[in-house]
């Protein structure tokens, strides 16, 4: 099959075999990083630009570690040192750079379905980095191929979620993209942190964390935020590590070879022990790891699809069907 | 697309092998220092064959890589023909090494230009020499091959398809035409 979208805004929309066209990408490309030399010509005079509205530190490094590696050029705009701050609208910031003649914009945003309202207006390509509660693909596309590379598979695969699952967009994307791929989906989490309707996914909810372990093949252990609880922070921590958190206790009841992931940056102490990060059953650096290889795949497919759109039947439009038919929502 | 000949059959496929192994080996003087490259997908089918010939002539085994080109080619739209970017795989260090670069077809030579660029990559070969199952003319650059299994006089309305047992099930090698 072929990838044909100029963007990738999350895991919801994108079909089994496209899923699966983005990990097989990926394997290849991460033969590139472990080369003397890492670096291929497959972008070069493509611009990349790292569009942030919120902080984020890993994300955008391995984006631009990436794009670097394909040879695109790259440039950071962190909002909070850009026009935004003088009353920029989104659209306006995106029409901008379009202007500048960069090909893809990598962004994060607070709100969720910011990136899906960007890519209507441009015509280059967007790639979603995380908005708001709603997805952050790229995250869960390395997620999902740090699975299929240490357990060999994905469907029929048992997968924990633990944490703040309302709040979480890892946890939407690794849901959409891990269920479409075969594998069964169980979520743990304090009945506040919960989503209503979540079944509805098609996952299993639990409150229980022995029981989201027992069976479990993986358990992605999400960042829990309690930094923004001020002064209430370290009681609710100690609550949440007792009731919640990874030890090498539990895991000793859990599958012998259960991986543990983790988003990062890790709260050590609070989603799990120091024991059980640095352990054997840890991935959590190989996910790092991978998510150059993901990013690198995603990046080239949507560049290479948007190159072919502007090449041709919608050429004049800018490569935008939307636009094509004059939407101007 | 209409068949118009058959150029190539199994037994011709074959007998092409192994000469060009023979004429490796003699231009190499020997296999020391010696290692092939097969240019994905069927390049790398047509090395491991020649590695076996020549395994069989010298009595040795010979390094063998497979090389992707997609991430080199030089227009990106172009590209996305392929299905599918697949693995580099060069597991041993290319520095100082006759490298003998496999493909199945030379033609406008611009696979063969990315590949080059490709291997400067990894290193630096102390030569680097071109085999071909088939060379059919048209060159777009500066490329020849060291080693072909026939030279095949084609015009651009056709298309030379090389079929081989481990991608097709069966090895020939035919002249479509187009249209």
């Amino acid at each position: 099959m072929n990838w044909a979208r100029k963007d990738l805004l999350g895991l919801e929309e994108l079909s089994k075999e496209e899923l699966g066209l983005i990990l097989a990408t990926a394997e290849s490309f991460k033969e590139v990083s472990t080369r003397e030399i890492k670096k291929v010509p497959a972008l070069r005079g493509k611009t990349v630009v790292n569009l942030f509205y919120e902080p984020s530190t890993r994300t955008r490094v391995s984006f631009e570690v990436a794009a670097k590696r394909l040879s695109a050029d790259v440039i950071n705009i962190a909002t909070e040192t850009s026009s935004v701050k003088k009353g920029e609208t989104l659209i306006d910031t995106g029409r901008n750079i379009e202007a500048l003649k960069a090909d893809i914009i990598v962004m994060r945003h607070n709100f969720s379905g910011a990136a899906v309202m960007l890519s209507r207006h441009v015509g280059l390509s967007v790639v979603n980095a995380g908005d708001g509660w709603h997805e952050h693909p790229t995250q869960a596309l390395l997620d999902i191929f740090t699975l299929k590379e240490k357990l060999g598979r994905v469907e029929g695969l048992n997968v924990s979620i633990v944490g703040d699952i309302a709040h979480s967009r890892v946890a939407r994307s690794n849901i959409w993209g891990l269920t479409k791929l075969g594998a069964r989906v169980t979520v743990c989490a304090p009945k506040l942190l919960i989503p209503p309707a979540i079944e509805e996914m098609g996952v299993n909810v639990t409150q229980d964390i022995d029981e989201a372990l027992k069976n479990a093949d993986a358990v992605n252990v999400l960042r829990m935020q309690f930094e923004r609880d001020g002064e209430t922070a370290f009681p609710k921590q100690l609550e949440y590590f007792k009731e919640f958190g990874i030890t090498m206790e539990r895991l000793k009841k859990a599958k012998k070879d259960i991986i543990v992931m983790h988003p990062g940056p890790i709260n050590r102490g609070i989603e799990m022990s120091s024991a059980v990060a640095d352990g054997a059953h840890s991935v959590i650096l190989e996910q790092v790891t991978n998510g150059i290889a993901v990013r690198m795949a995603v990046l080239f497919l949507v560049a290479q699809a948007n190159e072919k759109i502007k090449n041709g039947p919608f050429a004049s439009a800018q490569g935008h069907p939307e636009r094509q038919k004059g939407f101007e929502g | 697309m209409r068949e118009k000949a058959r150029i190539l059959d199994k037994d011709a496929i074959a007998r092409a092998i192994i000469r060009i192994a023979h004429e490796i080996v003699e231009r190499n003087k020997g296999i020391d220092n010696l290692c092939l490259v097969g240019i994905r997908n069927r390049g790398v089918y047509l090395a491991q064959r020649l590695a076996d010939c020549i395994k069989n002539i010298e009595g040795q085994d010979v390094l063998t890589g497979a090389l992707d080109i997609t991430l080199y080619r030089d227009d990106l739209a172009l590209a996305s023909g392929q299905p599918l970017v697949r693995k580099t795989e060069i597991e041993f260090d290319i520095n100082a090494k006759n490298l003998v670069l496999v493909d199945d077809v030379l033609y406008t030579g611009r696979t063969v230009r990315a590949a080059l660029d490709a291997l400067v990559d990894f290193g630096r070969p102390k030569s680097i020499q071109l085999a071909v199952l088939v060379d059919r003319g048209h060159r777009e650059l500066p490329v020849r091959a060291d080693y072909a299994g026939k030279n095949i006089p084609t015009s651009k309305d056709e298309t030379v398809e090389v079929r081989l047992e481990e991608t097709e099930g069966r090895d020939e090698v035919v002249i479509v035409e187009k249209g």
